[in-house]
């Protein structure tokens, strides 16, 4: 099945590159964001909170939308009949919004948490919330990447 | 899942791991870009350390599960045009990766030992020297870019 897969018109080629690249910046911006935002519940938190904001915004945000469109563009492009769509496209889709969604949330957390700790307020609950927020949504695309490749039915 | 698909997906979350671990290595780069205190050094370093995990085994995970891949499945051979290609561009990704983050690891040895000493505070222009070292950033750059084209050589398979 997957090696049928992978013999596929050459126009799904750039459409499927845009997708992979996005989720691939996005996994790493994930995951520069959990390191420092977990990093930050033990010392320097209003560095590690800092650094895992601006990965978050600047790194991980512009990711998924990378990914998101690559991902509607190839699913255009094949054709899919409602009654026949398989099962790890659904785990695609569901993580890939959710997990938008999410990461949204984890970024307003992490932005406020932030701010306050540069006001001097000290650890901040909101960004401990945003590393947790953060590693699940790392946990989400991990299994999507799985549900992707491996394409189970 | 088949065997093949298990391989599949082990091959391309080893792809996933080596991105991932540049990305956290550019975030990092750019962001302590113009650090000299020992103090700040580390904190980016402390950032690094999974990182450093995950580049190892994305790049040896790419290529076994990647070569065995070719091996299993019967539309592919080693010797195929595009996956000589990818070995070519994995050589020059791991090669030049080594040899950029080098100078990374010189830089936290260097911020480890003045931190050691007591001036983990005090600016120094040897540490700042090694993080905006240009050989290393055109390295990182090179491997970075061989590594993108890896992607385009997997997806595109040219010649298959």
């Amino acid at each position: 099945m997957s090696v049928l897969a992978a013999i596929r018109p050459d126009d799904w080629n750039f459409p499927l590159l845009v997708h992979v690249l996005g989720a691939t910046l996005l996994v790493g911006g994930l995951i520069a964001a959990v390191t420092a935002l977990l990093l930050g519940w033990r010392r320097d938190s209003a560095f590690y909170t800092r650094f895992g904001f601006r990965s978050l915004l600047l790194v991980a945000l512009p990711a998924w939308f990378i990914m998101r469109i690559g991902a509607q563009w190839i699913y255009s492009k094949e054709n899919f009949s409602e009654d026949d769509e398989p099962g790890w496209l659904g785990i695609g889709y569901l993580t890939a919004d959710l997990g938008g969604l999410l990461l949204l949330l984890t970024i307003v957390l992490t932005g406020i948490g932030a701010r306050r700790m540069r006001e001097g307020e000290g650890p901040s609950v909101l960004g401990r919330l945003g590393g947790v927020l953060a590693t699940l949504v790392l946990l989400g695309y991990i299994v999507a990447v799985w549900a992707m490749s491996g394409k189970p039915d | 899942m088949q065997f093949y698909d298990w391989l599949l997906f082990l091959h391309v979350a080893s792809a996933f791991a080596l991105v991932s671990a540049l990305v956290v290595f550019w975030s990092i780069a750019i962001a302590a870009a113009n650090v000299d205190r020992p103090v700040d050094s580390l904190r980016y370093f402390r950032i690094a350390r999974p990182a450093t995990i995950l580049v190892v085994v994305g790049t040896i995970g790419t290529l076994v599960f990647g070569i065995w891949l070719a091996i299993d499945a019967d539309a592919y051979q080693v010797w195929d045009g595009w996956v000589l290609a990818a070995l070519v561009l994995w050589a020059i990704a791991a090669g030049t990766g080594q040899r950029g983050g080098q100078t990374y690891g010189e830089a936290q040895k260097l911020a480890q030992r003045l931190a050691g000493e007591g001036r983990a505070e005090e600016p120094s222009a040897e540490l700042r020297t090694l993080l905006q070292d240009r050989r290393a950033m055109w390295l990182n750059v090179i491997s970075s870019l061989a590594v993108l084209l890896l992607l385009v050589d997997m997806i595109y398979k040219p010649g298959a």
